[in-house]
């Protein structure tokens, strides 16, 4: 099983009784990088959701390291090395940078790690959660989820509502953390060209299933198949 | 550094310059002080974990009550009985939260109120152990430390009492900004986001209320060393409801607010109830009212509130 570090075996799941996903099965290896693109309410958002354990599963089973995770809480998947990055990044609004991190510390974790890799971070770490832009939400959230050592980094939307020079920095900092192969990296995003570029592999997500699978520089070229999923032309 | 440590060094001068003005009036001090630590009990239960309660008389009670069969038939020890006090109030929220730690709400009020009804009703019943409706009497707590003797003034009640409270101030002063006590926060404000982070929501507020009823036990536990009398009135529903109130007066979350919200709120019960014995509730209602309309962060939200005003903020208290 070391070719798969997770694995979905055709998911369905939602919210209550209704269903979002529908019979997913996709696949990540040990230091992959994978984009799952899609238009708004393609279900990319579940999907992560689905894999932390955070939604309703109605059928099919979800995989980690080879073990059948489907009925672990969420914190035990974190345990185990998911880490999620939500798209409403959740920052705890009472607590300071600094303290944000402590919240979820983990093991031989520091904080100079997460200071790092966002040297803004330092510079606010004593601002409230709701002091900060909503670029250094995006580090403090990314950094959080890094403070408890995930080997595959799910990262929902993570360049929503970012200026370009912000995206730029937060991309440069994906590679980095990809960078060695010990951390698979799935990217989830409505911007196609950052992602695909980002990325090895690529699952292009509508209506809840999965419709195209493949090489990113492949689905990169393709454009009328990513103008009929995405609804967007690359430009090169 | 040094605005860190003045806080704590104003609440010490506080306690000492009232035992110098107010030195036939120890005994009521002393309650305040006792107050605090299960006040404190609370802000660590409501304030920094958000577990909505109306029941942390079980575990003063169980503390009161344990602490004084301990000195009567174990050991006369103080320290010994305040060790056994708290480990009943641990254990009994340990029990008890184990089961309403899975629930929420209004769920979560009506179990913590029926828990310290159920506790009680068990301490009526057990009559010959724990003296029933006459309350567990013969109570002769030993020295403190093998050196201070119990006065009927109550110099030595006080002092004890008082190097408790600060004791415990201190210890959740250091967890409140520990990851334990900062993931407690967290949970208040967004359990789904902790859990996904790795925190467990149930075993973390478990764990809060387990050492929240702790601290109340030794609340109890003073209670019965330096009053010498245990009555049902421990376990009792206004006892829960009381505490809930000075937390909210003073401010959740910040220790200092349970601190001057039971210092406010049993000052002014002592001298409305003083002044008028039939309507001194109202005071005391108007007082919350006030201070829920102008000053919903509590009363140790004041300072922020009046430089945000100062600074020209429409609300003092947003």
């Amino acid at each position: 099983m070391a070719d798969k570090v997770l694995e979905l075996k055709n998911v369905t799941a939602g919210y209550g009784p209704t269903h979002v996903l529908r019979g997913i099965t996709l696949s990540v290896a040990p230091g992959e990088r994978l984009a799952v693109i899609g238009r708004n309410g393609a279900g990319k958002t579940t999907l992560l959701s689905t894999i932390m354990g955070l939604t309703r599963m109605h059928g099919g089973s979800v995989h980690y390291g080879g073990r059948e995770i489907d009925r672990l809480a969420p914190y035990r998947r974190n345990a185990l090395g998911l880490g999620l990055v939500p798209q409403t990044r959740d920052i705890f609004p009472s607590l300071t940078v600094e303290e944000n991190l402590l919240s979820c510390l983990r093991g031989d974790a520091s904080l100079e790690e997460a200071y790092a890799l966002f040297p803004r971070l330092k510079e606010r770490r004593k601002n409230g959660g709701t002091q900060l832009s909503g670029g250094e939400q995006q580090m403090l959230s990314i950094a959080r989820t890094l403070m408890t050592r995930p080997d595959v980094l799910l990262l929902d939307e993570p360049l929503e509502g970012l200026a370009p020079v912000i995206c730029e920095q937060l991309m440069a900092v994906f590679e980095e953390l990809a960078k060695d192969g010990s951390r698979a990296v799935v990217l989830v995003e409505q911007h196609a060209e950052a992602a695909l570029a980002f990325a090895t592999r690529a699952a292009l997500m509508a209506n809840g299933a999965i419709v195209h699978e493949g090489p990113a520089e492949a689905l990169r070229r393709d454009a009328e198949l990513l103008h009929r999923h995405v609804g967007v032309a690359m430009s090169a | 550094m040094a605005v860190r440590f003045l806080p704590p060094l104003l609440m010490l001068l506080a306690a000492v310059a009232a035992y110098f003005l107010f030195p036939y009036n120890l005994a009521f001090l002393t309650r305040i002080v006792i107050m605090v630590v299960l006040v404190l009990s609370l802000d660590l239960v409501l304030g920094f974990a958000g577990i909505a309660t109306l029941g942390q008389a079980a575990m003063y009670g169980a503390g009161a009550y344990a602490a004084g069969l301990f000195a009567i038939h174990v050991w006369a020890d103080p320290v010994a009985g305040l060790v056994a006090g708290a480990l009943a109030g641990a254990v009994l929220a340990a029990l008890s939260g184990a089961v309403l730690m899975r629930t929420q709400g209004l769920t979560l009020i009506m179990l913590t109120i029926a828990v310290a009804q159920i506790c009680a009703e068990i301490a009526n019943r057990a009559r010959g152990v724990t003296g029933g409706a006459d309350g567990l009497r013969g109570i002769r707590p030993g020295k403190v430390l093998g050196v201070w003797e119990f006065d009927f003034i109550g110099i030595t009640g006080y002092w004890y009492a008082l190097a408790v409270m600060l004791l415990v101030f201190a210890v959740l002063a250091i967890l409140g900004r520990s990851p334990f006590g900062l993931s407690l926060r967290g949970i208040h404000e967004s359990p789904a986001r902790m859990e996904a982070i790795g925190v467990s929501v149930y075993r973390r507020r478990l764990a809060a209320y387990t050492l929240g009823g702790g601290i109340a036990g030794i609340a109890g536990a003073l209670t019965a060393q330096i009053t010498q009398l245990v009555s049902l009135e421990t376990f009792s529903f206004s006892l829960s409801a009381e505490a809930l109130i000075m937390l909210i007066l003073g401010g959740t979350g910040r220790l200092y607010g349970a601190v001057l919200g039971t210092v406010i709120f049993m000052a002014v019960h002592h001298v409305a109830a003083a002044n008028d014995p039939f309507n001194w509730l109202f005071v005391i209602g108007a007082l919350v009212l006030a201070v829920v309309f102008f000053l919903p962060a509590g009363i140790a939200h004041l300072p922020t509130s009046l430089k945000r005003l100062s600074k020209g903020g429409r609300h003092a208290g947003s």
